[in-house]
């Protein structure tokens, strides 16, 4: 990676011209002010945060400082230069590139078409040449240090390689600003810490990052520099050292209160209380093996591992979308494989994993979303009388907080976060016995975070109990027992308390005995 | 908050990337991948061998394969062409069939229909470009509505099908314009030269083919139809002008549509009330079984010109094996069932 030196940047260039500077932008979207008072500044070559809840208005700011948005008021400059004309993308995609969270590559194109859309080399007769575009791609892939096959599909990539196909691309055009949208969301701890390493060597020589993330330990791993934006404005700036988390939350959520750690006041559930949930050689062709697991009433049991650990896997089967083998019983009652509809009947209630994938439609309200697994009960004769639909919603709104200008609300329209809640109440509408959760805080700013997991801690008080599939320590730590999958097997247990870097270790598959 | 990268823990650092790619495997598939394009190259050998079997003395002459089988197959060949544009740029348009018939049918009538408007008749010469301006027109006009009003493609193309059958019926006045020839030297030229012993509309056809695949496979243009087909957003965001490349295309759409509609009309010497109608079923059909997706951004020129190869062998084949002529419909829409099945099984992915 050394060796690509950006021409005329040095790393320690620090307090000179920014790299950008955006000032004074607002940007509205019909009656919705996206941004009222953008302003950023970017040093040359470090790596600098941009947080704020969803809906702060990180989003415009990034449309804004890639072109793609044309702000009403303020102005961007690069490199003290005043921003090229919105319809010179090419000029544009020379200062800047962003990777984004949801693939901005065409799919069904090879890796080296997308690397040179619209720039293809020509060979004879001015026609492009694909001879000349794969080695020209491998080579720029290579100079990267990228390994991913040229001719490959997009669609075929995985996240990881798609991302750094992405930033290679970008560098390639002579963007030496990168804005990460929320990089590490889909990525396992392994390719996290590659990503982090690879941008590490790219701001070595001389490349500026902007980071958007959720987790704000991150943020303090890799960037010098945050900036917060709350309601569509610029609140404060400052190097990490001196904004401490504590602050930075304070900043994120307007209040000068840090979050209260939900459930660490639950009550010690007795070891022969009753079982709620009890799985008996759960297998899962391809990902589960003989898994046994048992959730008590009043108890919340997470599940830990590795994307390849299948735990996933195992919340899926458990809620009747995959095939399994083994017996599932909830409340003592023997559960079908297989069937949605029979362990919905029978008292799961199943949060998927990407609300955008599954957990949601889009377009239908709120109270349609909330009450889609109960719509049978909601009226006589398979009639949905919207009186009573309404009602339902409106008290599961109350119950979780849910922010949305009511039940008629589309669910499109509100952010991740009340989205969230909103597939949360659908999960909880049938009253289950048992709540089978995946990754329920996934892409959810702290606030969000902390009434999903609040809720998840009330619901399941007293007889209810849950099983908590997540990758976020944080979520985990609400549990009262975490047992720890890998390649399919449980392979430990823990209590409450567990040692933060034990747990990791053991996800990782480098237990005790490799430490 | 923490995620699993937490760097308190020691990790092994020779594992480097889970995935390096290459291999034998993938090579294998990628060669596959692209077999795909001559997916239909089996079934339309066994249609081949199959009609020889039926018609030894005929079948594979080279009389029968050009004056049966291609030569009606020229216009539906040029109607694909220009919808399998259109679908790959990830639109519809089904007007195209319209203007099949309502091209030909206004620049036939000026020049020679009973009318004095617009200082008609005009002369003869004006048949082809009236034509194909009309084709384009109507292009232009589909696309202001799909890419300035951002309408559906899909509802927009239905009106618009349905308007122009109307103005063609007013205009034709339910019957038909007939003994065009002799009297339009385009309509004779398309209908009955022959250059190098093959009628002249089999290398149009031909020519459009090659020139299409050159251009969506070797040049920028070409391309972008598949970036703003497969995702606007990555096209735009790449400095493609990507609703420029929509509306473009469903001009070349029309104007290639009208062009077929001159020669079939040239073919059959007239212009009937009914010309083009119910054609693009058959279309669709040509196109997705030579493996262009409805949802845009894939399928190539040449898998969709053996589509329509396919489709002109089925209903030969079967004209041969003697199904009744009240038949013949519902057979073939069968064996087009059988062929998605059989292309959904050989490209091993959905259908879509």
């Amino acid at each position: 990676m050394t060796g690509h030196v950006a021409k005329g940047s040095t790393v320690d260039q620090k307090g000179g011209v920014p790299a950008v500077e955006a000032a004074g932008i607002a940007k509205r979207f019909g009656p919705t002010v996206a941004l009222a008072d953008g302003n950023i500044t970017v040093l040359e070559g470090e790596t600098h945060a941009l947080v704020g809840r969803n809906g702060a208005g990180k989003s415009t700011l990034v449309g804004v400082l890639t072109g793609l948005l044309r702000p009403e008021a303020g102005t961007v400059r690069f490199g003290g230069e005043p921003a090229p004309p919105l319809d010179d993308r090419a000029a544009w995609r020379s200062r800047v590139a962003c990777v984004y969270q949801h693939p901005s590559v065409v799919k069904d194109l090879s890796v080296a078409e997308n690397l040179f859309l619209h720039r293809q080399p020509r060979g004879r007769l001015g026609l492009i040449s694909p001879r000349r575009m794969r080695a020209q791609a491998a080579e720029l892939l290579e100079s990267w240090s990228v390994p991913v096959d040229v001719d490959l599909p997009a669609a075929e990539l995985t996240v990881e390689q798609r991302q750094l196909v992405e930033i290679a691309g970008a560098l390639s055009l002579g963007a030496r600003f990168v804005i990460l949208d929320e990089p590490t969301a889909q990525l396992e701890a392994r390719a996290i810490s590659r990503l982090f390493d690879r941008l590490r060597a790219l701001q070595a020589s001389g490349v500026t990052f902007l980071f958007i993330s959720h987790h704000l330990p991150e943020i303090y791993e890799i960037c010098e520099r945050v900036t917060v934006f709350r309601d569509a404005r610029h609140i404060v700036t400052d190097t990490v050292d001196n904004l401490d988390r504590d602050k930075l939350v304070a900043a994120m959520i307007g209040e000068a209160r840090g979050l209260v750690q939900v459930g660490a006041d639950r009550a010690l559930v007795a070891d022969d209380a009753e079982p709620v949930l009890e799985l008996s050689a759960v297998t899962v062709p391809g990902s589960v093996r003989e898994v046994d697991l048992t959730v008590r009433r009043g108890e919340i049991v997470g599940v830990a591992g590795s994307a390849a650990s299948g735990k996933r896997q195992l919340a899926e089967a458990l809620a009747g979308l995959r095939g399994r083998t083994g017996t599932v019983r909830v409340a003592g009652r023997e559960i079908k494989s297989g069937s949605v509809r029979a362990a919905l009947d029978d008292g799961i209630g199943y949060l998927p994993g990407d609300r955008n994938i599954d957990g949601f439609v889009g377009g239908l309200s709120v109270a349609e979303n909330a009450t889609m697994s109960i719509a049978g009960e909601l009226g006589p004769a398979g009639f949905v009388v919207p009186g009573k639909r309404d009602a339902e919603a409106r008290r599961m709104i109350a119950e979780l907080d849910v922010h949305t200008a009511g039940p008629h609300q589309p669910v499109g329209e509100l952010s991740g976060g009340n989205a969230q809640k909103v597939v949360m109440a659908r999960a909880l509408a049938s009253d289950p016995e048992v709540l089978v959760l995946v990754q329920p805080t996934a892409g959810v700013d702290v606030r969000s975070k902390e009434s999903l997991l609040g809720a998840v801690d009330a619901q399941t008080r007293e007889r209810r109990g849950a099983l908590l599939v997540s990758d976020e320590l944080e979520d985990l730590r609400v549990c009262d027992r975490v047992v720890v999958m890998v390649a399919g097997r449980i392979v430990a247990e823990h209590r409450r308390g567990w040692d933060e870097g034990r747990l990791v270790a053991e996800i990782e598959g480098i237990g005790e005995d490799n430490v | 908050m923490r995620t699993m990268s937490s760097s308190t823990v020691e990790r092994p650092t020779a594992q480097g990337p889970d995935r390096t790619p290459g291999g034998p495997t993938r090579r294998t598939r990628l060669r596959l991948a692209r077999l795909r394009d001559l997916a239909l190259i089996p079934p339309i050998i066994a249609l081949l061998v199959y009609g020889y079997t039926l018609k030894p003395d005929l079948f594979l002459t080279k009389a029968y394969l050009v004056d049966t089988v291609l030569k009606y197959q020229a216009e539906l060949a040029l109607v694909v062409l220009a919808e399998a544009l259109v679908l790959i740029v990830g639109k519809f348009d089904l007007s195209l069939e319209s203007i099949v018939g309502i091209a030909p049918a206004i620049a036939v009538f000026m020049a020679v229909g009973n009318t004095d408007a617009f200082g008609a008749p005009w002369p003869t010469w004006t048949v082809l470009p009236v034509a194909l301006v009309f084709g384009g027109l109507v292009g232009a006009f589909n696309g202001l509505l799909i890419v300035k009003f951002k309408l559906s493609a899909f509802i927009v193309t239905l009106a618009m099908l349905i308007a122009l059958r109307g103005l063609q019926l007013a205009l034709v006045g339910g019957a038909t314009i007939s003994n065009l020839a002799n009297r339009i030297p385009v309509v004779d030229y398309l209908g009955s030269l022959r250059v190098a012993t093959l009628p002249l509309s089999i290398w149009i056809v031909v020519l459009c083919f090659a020139v299409g695949i050159v251009v969506l496979g070797y040049t920028r243009v070409g391309r972008s139809l598949y970036a703003v087909g497969g995702n606007p957003a990555a096209a735009r965001a790449a400095g493609i002008r990507v609703e420029r490349v929509v509306w473009v295309t469903l001009i070349v759409a029309g104007v290639l549509a009208s062009f077929a509609g001159l020669m079939l009309s040239a073919r059959l010497g007239s212009v009937a009330a009914n010309q083009g109608s119910g054609m693009i079923f058959t279309v669709f059909a040509a196109a997705v079984i030579g493996g262009i997706s409805l949802d845009g951004g894939k399928g190539s020129l040449f898998g969709a010109l053996t589509g329509v190869a396919l489709l002109g062998l089925i209903q030969n084949v079967l004209t041969l094996a003697q199904v009744k002529a009240d038949q013949i419909q519902a057979v073939n829409g069968l064996v087009i069932l059988v062929a998605l099945v059989l292309a959904r099984l050989t490209s091993g992915k959905a259908q879509d």
